[in-house]
């Protein structure tokens, strides 16, 4: 009897570990990139001759020094979870979206139309306001799904197209149709309504309820990728879209989905930031949040809740970087620099593997031609 | 309001056409090598950008050792191109050794670009605007060819970069559908394994064609800074880049394609400019739109569609 019981044990150990040792694994790629990144961006530092450990201390600092930091810190990553987590869900599907740039703005016009023009009483018009966002966003990623699926066009290219096509569009509406009528020449539209604004959760700071509807989407994501079947049919579409098919699942269908519904989540990203932050559209307002969102879907390794870690470190980098550039005199723009470097290491693993290999086979070499050099002196 | 549009069709429109198109011929002619070969480069953009900052960075040092202000802009020029080329050796190595996504390694790159020349204009000169105003190249007549009426003043009397250009289209052309090597090239863009089988070295074929268009890129950047301005201003290439990857597209991948696409381009782009400046109240937006509408519908196919390198954006293994 006592035989029997041990193997069970183990087997239960065993399952135990094969559940965990891949999840802890598959933080070592990440997080192993990001120290090495600021490893290398430390070397940027030391080059302009500032002491990268009290650039990174302000860095730190400013992003998590004070509530009033942490709170911006967190309306930072708002808009990073909603983009971050659109680029990760398309790629479920084997979509590239490169346009949460353009879904997102043009979410947040729309938005920002429902939010100035309609009048609705408080927490409908909230509703109504972001339900557009994610409509507009999501006919604009759905369009490039929709040409992939009927015309075979690359995403990749028809998103970057759409960005700027969405650029001019909104450059077209808020210095025209939309301007707000002022006697200064601002390129804005005027302010939502009251009726139509999140609320802020964590004054002085400008956080807002937004952030608990970007945790929602990232817990809806998981749960419509993981517990449904649209989700399964998506992702069979991105792991084997000819198995999928044989399988009777529509690849060309689920491309379209996913690009919509990733369209939809970028949208809403603009409606949240212009309900929560900004409460009307001001020309170039949006550092590009869509393009960090790449570089956020890859470290968080195509994950909700990696996603959402992953927007909080962009977050925390740019929010940080003017504190680094005040009190270190270190310029903002390292952490440019950094999140390239961060996306260079995740997109290609080998070269962390590879430097330790090269190094010690350089050391390897060195130390037999020093030995070589010892032979030869002692010969002489 | 038609003999407003009559009035801006001068030659001054043409000339500002054919500059607006050299940085879009010149990167996208770079565009063209590296996905021929096989490899996407959605890079080009903060390439360009890298040649335009060390353009007048070069520019700038090379006249504060007291070299004249003919010199000091061609030192400029050659550290766009040496520039370019380490940036666009980054792209090779991360998607050609290490077998990268070549779009999440072209992202890093324009990421990188920015950041660079950002960190860099805010240490060398203290601002995060413009850089100061260096020497430049100004434009320089051929003889006789300047001289023939209306086509002199549109092609012929322009910055040496655009004559640069001029030459690259052909040569482009000459290079890949003419030589042994643009036939290797081509084969392990459309075919790899089987080039590989030949005996052609995919790696190295590949390698070249990411290198060059560091080099046309970076000569991009160059003239954006130093050829049409005489300063860096922080990302200055504003999209640029893209547009020329929307010329290689729309060109299908071909030099002369992508020569008439740019300047179709720099017209839309150069016609905007001079109908605000003639108040002609139509929306400029629509007009800067038109490169990017016009290559989805290409794409889409309903203009003779285009149709990729085959093994484009595929890491060889072998």
């Amino acid at each position: 009897m006592a035989e029997s019981k041990e193997p069970m044990a183990q087997n239960k150990r065993q399952r135990v570990l094969n559940a965990v040792v891949p999840r802890v694994r598959g933080l070592f790629l990440p997080v192993g990139a990001i120290l090495m990144a600021f490893l290398v961006g430390a070397i940027f530092i030391l080059a302009i001759g500032e002491n990268p450990f009290v650039a990174y201390a302000a860095l730190l600092k400013g992003a998590f020094g004070d509530p009033y930091s942490i709170g911006e810190t967190l309306e930072a990553t708002t808009p990073l979870i909603f983009t971050g987590l659109a680029v990760a869900f398309a790629f479920r599907a084997k979509m590239f979206n490169i346009g949460a740039e353009g879904q997102f703005l043009i979410g947040a016009l729309a938005a920002t139309w429902v939010g100035v023009n309609l009048h609705l009483p408080g927490p409908i018009h909230i509703a109504v306001t972001l339900l557009t966002g994610f409509i507009a966003g999501g006919l604009w990623g759905g369009f490039a799904g929709f040409l992939k699926a009927v015309r075979g066009v690359n995403e990749v290219i028809s998103t970057i197209m759409l960005n700027f096509i969405a650029l001019f569009f909104i450059d077209f509406m808020v210095t025209g149709p939309m301007k707000e009528e002022s006697a200064l020449n601002i390129p804005q539209t005027a302010q939502i309504l009251e009726t139509a604004r999140l609320m802020k959760i964590m004054p002085p700071s400008r956080l807002s309820a937004g952030i608990l509807i970007a945790l929602l989407a990232a817990f809806v994501v998981w749960w419509l990728l993981w517990k449904t079947t649209t989700g399964y049919a998506i992702r069979a579409t991105g792991l084997n879209p000819f198995a999928a098919e044989y399988g009777g699942i529509k690849p060309n269908f689920n491309m379209f989905l996913s690009m919509l519904i990733s369209g939809g989540l970028a949208g809403l990203g603009g409606a949240v930031i212009i309900s929560g932050l900004f409460l009307r559209f001001q020309q170039g307002f949006a550092p590009g949040y869509g393009f960090t969102a790449i570089a956020v879907a890859l470290v968080g390794a195509n994950n909700p809740p990696g996603v959402v870690l992953a927007a909080l470190l962009f977050a925390a980098l740019s929010t940080g970087a003017r504190g680094m550039q005040n009190v270190a005199g270190v310029p903002q723009d390292t952490v440019l620099i950094i999140q390239a470097l961060v996306i260079f290491f995740v997109a290609a693993p080998q070269i962390v593997q590879w430097l330790p290999d090269w190094w010690a086979k350089r050391k390897a070499a060195a130390q037999a031609a020093a030995e070589g050099a010892q032979l030869e002196g002692g010969q002489a | 309001m038609l003999s407003t549009l009559l009035s801006i069709l001068t030659v001054a429109l043409f000339a500002a056409t054919v500059r607006a198109a050299t940085p879009l011929i010149l990167a996208a002619l770079g565009g063209i090598f590296s996905e021929r070969t096989g490899v996407v480069n959605i890079a080009l953009e903060g390439i360009m950008l890298t040649g335009a900052f060390f353009a007048v960075l070069g520019s700038y040092t090379a006249s504060n050792m007291g070299l004249g202000p003919t010199i000091s802009p061609w030192i400029g020029v050659l550290a766009a191109v040496v520039f370019g080329v380490i940036l666009s050796a980054i792209h090779a190595v991360v998607s050609i050794r290490f077998k990268a996504d070549q779009i999440v390694s072209g992202v890093a790159i324009n990421i990188l670009a920015l950041g660079l020349t950002g960190f860099l204009l805010q240490f060398i000169f203290n601002t995060s605007g413009n850089s100061p105003s260096v020497p430049n190249l100004p434009a320089v007549a051929i003889p006789i060819l300047s001289s023939i009426p209306i086509i002199g003043e549109v092609f012929f009397n322009q910055p040496p970069l655009v004559y640069v250009a001029y030459i690259a289209i052909p040569l482009t052309s000459f290079v890949l559908f003419r030589t042994p090597l643009g036939l290797r090239m081509r084969s392990v863009g459309e075919h790899p394994k089987a080039a590989d089988t030949v005996g052609v070295n995919v790696f190295k074929l590949r390698y070249l064609g990411v290198l060059l268009s560091g080099v046309l890129a970076g000569l991009a950047g160059a003239y954006l800074s130093i050829g049409q301005l005489n300063i860096f201003s922080e990302n200055m290439t504003n999209g640029r880049g893209y547009i020329a990857l929307a010329a290689v597209i729309f060109g299908k991948w071909n030099p002369w394609g992508a020569l008439g696409a740019c300047l179709l381009f720099g017209f839309a782009d150069a016609i905007q400019i001079s109908l605000q400046n003639a108040g002609v109240n139509i929306p400029s937006e629509f007009l800067l739109m038109l490169p990017y509408v016009l290559t989805l519908i290409a794409l889409a196919g309903f203009i003779g569609r285009s149709v990729a390198p085959a093994a484009v954006g595929e890491p060889y293994e072998k």
